[in-house]
């Protein structure tokens, strides 16, 4: 299909024309507003988040799913592929405003620009998840990059925020650096910014001879520096624990889990249309490259988080082990491995942030974030001890939750494809992990609370939500929709 | 839809548990006996009414769950399942009625943790596609987990990691075999994780599970995820660490049944997947073609001589059942009609007779709150009725004639000796040492002089009687009328034996 031209292209951009509008007037009711009630400003951003929601649907059930559109003369695309993602990241933006409601470490005089870079940054995130080409990729990268840096440094009044804020710029200037270079280099070779004809014209090229497989290793590894810096893979992931510890805590559960389903979105889009072409990969081994890639990343963020004292920070590095699993089935980049991801993410979503939530609801009375916090909750608050030892359980991979069903379909995907050591790795990894997450437990569970037990209430508002994130972190695994989902998503990345 | 509703009720009956109110604690324990009572009426029932005379599997419920990868919610019962789900369905309220005075905090809690692990250990007896069968048995890992570390003894939590650790260390190992089991069941599309299509596939010559390399591989991988669980030397030293440290029913429950989930899925998977990989294990040339039978050998002898040495009366009942497993492990590796007749009725005599001296234990333990040997003496005096209950367990599991444990034993041995000259006369210094320690345990607990602290002792009283009679006359019955249990499952082993049978 012939791509739209801009003015066409709008009415299939309503989803993200929408966000913008809603940001504005997020800005502008803080401005008027003489008290600067926070209450109203997030539920505003709330009812954006649903407009957008319904947007995407109808968008996606008019157009979409008749097959890709391409928009803008081939800058973005609206595709199944898009929709899945956008519906993920409106659902994390969703949480993270629901939690930032809750957080009593926010500054409520600030909360006004908050919610608005929060809805900027999805906005961000929704161009990540749908461009097609060079330029495009490079300024959506950045538009949510920017924006995360404000973001994390966005507790004033704390040191380690501020820290967290600049360690995030000075990296990310980096990564994006290298990232563009490397972008440059592609453009150069092939001379057309469009991902679709990379693979096209870098197969032409090798076959002829007139571009070296070292250059296109070269380029392919500088654009992984990019793409790395986002989903923390190792070696790009040194931002990704003081950052986490820094940042308010919905940010960082906001960090773990959208930047690194639209991190992923971008790289699949990307490898899958632009190197995926079995000439391609026979020229140039990427695979066993993101095959070591990944079994670095999960080992070194499991082995770090051993000795972790601070939750939030031992979820940092457990978010980077994640990356690790879910970096697996991009190895090779079967249709399998690309369905495991995207399944991998929905899990991942409800259980990640279900257990970021009880993080907040234990900051919020304990006032720490330490494991100490946590000692005796399920004799203070047994609810939020279970629902959080289903998070902990589920994101080890054990049975019955669907961390498990997740996981089990990257190793399946791993394994279809002979890589039996990555997958190895990968168990082994889940065994270390399970040492970790279960200290936490541990805490809850097994050891006292000291003194006499206090019971901390909750409100029925906090049990609704997080049984929102406990109900399908038990459930996902058992139905059949959420496996056709991600196989329907995948099917429409153009695979050459 | 029986078997659905005796594997579901436990779950159900969670349900209703956590509904509860938490001051009710009468109610919770009455509510979660009536939800373990109707199990083992309809274990009973199923028990019964199943066909002796055929080897196929009965009560199937085939039904699709997860179609994208062609798993199903596929269950049915043979002759070995059902007697070991008579037998969890059996422990089930016996362990209920054991808690009753003895778990102080949080009862509704554990009633519900105890429900869930019942739901894992029945579903796994009878899930007969692989998946399933793996969703159950990781099933049971979490309940446990939490049962030892909330209610157990002073090193509760590192007892608790530790099994969670080296358990969840054998099923990824599984897992990966089992993922792999599934990769070469067909062609993209026609994969299966079904268990007797399974076991078709892997004797159909020139299909790619039946390749001899393929075979041993994926049997190392199910192996030592079923050799934590059993456990198999030297993958053994979590259990007594758990048993010590968990409470009274639970002990019950991990010796009775988890150490079974072992040892059957060895049969159900192992074997008659894996015929092949089998016979390079036990009867191939040189060092590997013993090493099955060595294991079971070190079990028996090296879990004897442990417990021989053991000064707690709950560490020694732990290593024996190392030591009893043993048998098993043996049994099974001689792969002819008694060695695998003896290594079953030795899982479901030892879930019998374990349970009853881990329920003794208890009651010592209720009573003097310590377990050390040597300070007892002379109880026999004092509390007649616990000594005699005692003695009976004791020679049962020390393996007297006329008693059920001596059945399994000798027909294990029988069955080795055939294959294995060597290892099974070694074997039998198990017997002997078994026999040493458990003589002069009740030397020393219940015969000499009293020690003036347990003046005051009361006898064992009316709720625990309850619990170790069904288990007693269980061990009296089939030590002298064995063929009540073996006529359940002959067929299924003839069945197995044919599908061992390769060229």
């Amino acid at each position: 299909m012939q791509p739209l031209s801009n003015i066409e292209s709008l009415l299939y951009f309503s989803p993200e024309i929408l966000l913008v509008i809603f940001a504005a007037a997020v800005v502008l009711l803080d401005l008027v507003m003489k008290d600067r009630n926070s209450f109203a400003v997030a539920h505003l951003s709330l009812a954006g988040c649903v407009c957008v929601f319904a947007a995407v649907l109808i968008t996606h059930f008019s157009f979409g799913d008749k097959g890709p559109i391409s928009l803008f003369l081939g800058m973005i695309q609206l595709d199944a592929f898009s929709s899945f993602f956008k519906i993920l990241l409106l659902l994390a933006t969703a949480a993270t405003i629901l939690f930032s409601l809750r957080s009593e470490e926010l500054d409520a005089r600030l909360k006004g620009e908050y919610y608005a870079l929060l809805l900027a940054i999805t906005l961000g995130m929704f161009l990540m998840t749908s461009s097609t080409n060079l330029l495009m990729i490079f300024i959506s990268l950045e538009t949510v990059s920017l924006t995360s840096y404000i973001l994390a440094g966005f507790l004033t009044h704390n040191p380690r925020s501020s820290e967290a804020a600049f360690k995030y710029i000075t990296y990310g200037a980096v990564a994006s650096g290298t990232m563009l270079f490397g972008l440059s280099l592609l453009f150069g070779m092939v001379g057309s910014g469009d991902v679709g004809q990379i693979s096209v014209r870098l197969a032409e090229l090798l076959a002829s001879g007139e571009v070296a497989p070292l250059a296109v290793l070269i380029a392919i590894t500088f654009v992984l520096a990019g793409v790395g810096y986002k989903i923390a893979s190792v070696p790009f992931h040194m931002w990704s624990p003081d950052v986490y510890e820094g940042a308010p805590i919905p940010i960082t559960a906001f960090l773990s889990v959208a930047s690194k389903s639209a991190g992923f979105a971008l790289f699949i889009r990307f490898f899958y249309s632009g190197f995926g072409s079995s000439e391609l990969m026979q020229a140039v081994d990427w695979p066993l490259m993101l095959a070591i890639v990944s079994a670095l990343t999960m080992t070194v963020g499991n082995l770090a988080a051993l000795p972790q004292q601070n939750v939030k920070r031992l979820l940092a590095y457990s978010s980077i082990a994640h990356g690790g699993y879910l970096l697996m089935g991009g190895v090779l980049l079967t249709s399998e491995g690309i369905g495991a991801i995207l399944f991998y993410l929905v899990v991942y979503l409800f259980m990640n942030l279900g257990a970021f939530y009880v993080v907040v609801l234990i900051a919020n009375e304990e006032g720490s974030e330490m494991i100490e916090g946590y000692r005796g909750l399920a004799s203070r608050a047994p609810l939020v001890a279970w629902a959080m030892a289903i998070f902990l359980f589920s994101l080890t991979g054990i049975p019955p939750f669907a961390g498990f069903f997740g996981k089990w379909l990257l190793f399946a995907a791993v394994l279809e494809q002979g890589y039996y050591w990555l997958a190895l790795v990968g168990l082994l990894n889940s065994v270390v992990s399970l040492y970790y997450y279960a200290r936490i437990v541990k805490a809850m569970f097994l050891e006292d609370a000291g003194e006499e037990i206090t019971r901390v209430t909750f409100s029925t508002g906090t049990f609704a939500l997080l049984s929102v994130f406990v109900i399908p972190t038990i459930l996902i695994g058992f139905l059949n929709i959420f496996y056709t989902l991600s196989n329907i998503s995948v099917s429409v990345i153009p695979m050459q | 839809m029986l078997l659905s509703l005796m594997i579901f009720l436990p779950l159900l009956g969670m349900i209703v548990v956590l509904l509860l109110p938490r001051e009710s604690e009468e109610l919770v324990k009455r509510v979660t006996l009536l939800f373990t009572l109707i199990p083992l009426a309809l274990a009973v029932a199923l028990f019964v009414s199943y066909d002796r005379s055929t080897a196929g599997t009965q009560y199937v419920v085939n039904v699709p769950w997860i179609q994208a990868f062609n798993i199903q919610y596929h269950i049915g019962i043979d002759g070995l399942s059902v007697t070991l789900l008579l037998l969890t369905a059996l422990l089930g309220p016996i362990c209920v009625i054991a808690s009753w005075r003895n778990i102080e905090k949080g009862i509704k809690a554990y009633m519900a943790l105890f429900l869930l692990l019942e739901t894992g250990m029945l579903g796994f007896f009878a899930a007969l596609d692989l998946f399933l069968f793996y969703v159950f048995f990781e099933l049971t890992l979490l309940p446990m987990y939490f049962l030892i570390g909330i209610w157990g003894g002073p090193r509760r939590e590192y007892a608790a990691i530790k099994f969670f650790l080296y358990t969840l260390f054998g099923s990824v190992l599984m897992l990966i075999a089992m993922i792999a089991v599934y990769l070469n069941s067909g062609a993209p599309g026609a994969r299966t994780f079904d268990i007797p299509t399974l076991i078709t596939l892997a004797a159909t010559a020139g299909h790619a599970l039946n390749n001899l390399d393929f075979q041993i591989w994926v049997f190392v991988g199910f192996f030592i995820g079923f050799a934590v669980k059993v456990p198999i030397f030297p993958f053994h030293t979590w259990l007594p660490d758990a048993h010590v440290e968990a409470p009274t029913a639970i002990s019950v429950i991990l010796a009775g049944i988890l150490l079974k989930m072992g040892t059957y899925g060895l049969v159900r998977v192992n074997m008659a997947m894996f015929p092949q990989g089998l016979d390079f294990f036990c009867n191939g040339m040189g060092f590997w073609g013993n090493s099955l039978a060595l294991l079971g050998f070190i079990n028996i002898v090296y879990g004897s001589f442990c417990a021989l040495a053991q000064t707690d009366f709950k560490k020694l009942v732990a290593y024996s059942s190392i030591g009893h497993m043993g048998f098993v492990i043996l049994g099974l590796a001689a792969r002819n009609d008694s060695g695998i007749t003896g290594a079953i009725l030795q899982m479901f005599n030892h879930g019998v007779i374990s349970a009853m001296l881990f329920l003794l234990v208890g009651v010592l333990y209720d009573r003097a709150h310590h377990r050390e040997i040597n300070g007892f003496g002379g109880l026999g005096a004092k509390m007649p009725v616990y000594t005699g209950i005692t003695t009976l367990a004791f020679m049962a599991s020390l393996g007297l004639p006329g008693l059920s444990g001596f059945v399994g034993e000798a027909l294990s041995l029988l069955g080795a000796y055939d294959k294995f000259k060597l290892l099974t006369i070694l074997s039998t210094i198990g017997i002997v040492v078994g026999a040493a320690y458990f003589l002069w345990t009740l030397q020393r607990v219940f015969l000499g002089t009293l020690n003036p602290k347990y003046e005051e002792l009361p006898e064992i009283n009316g709720r625990e009687i309850l619990t170790l009679v069904p288990l007693g006359i269980l061990t009296i019955v089939l030590g002298v009328w064995p063929n009540f249990a073996i006529d359940m499952f002959r067929e299924s082993v003839t069945n197995l034996i044919g599908v061992l049978q390769i060229n």
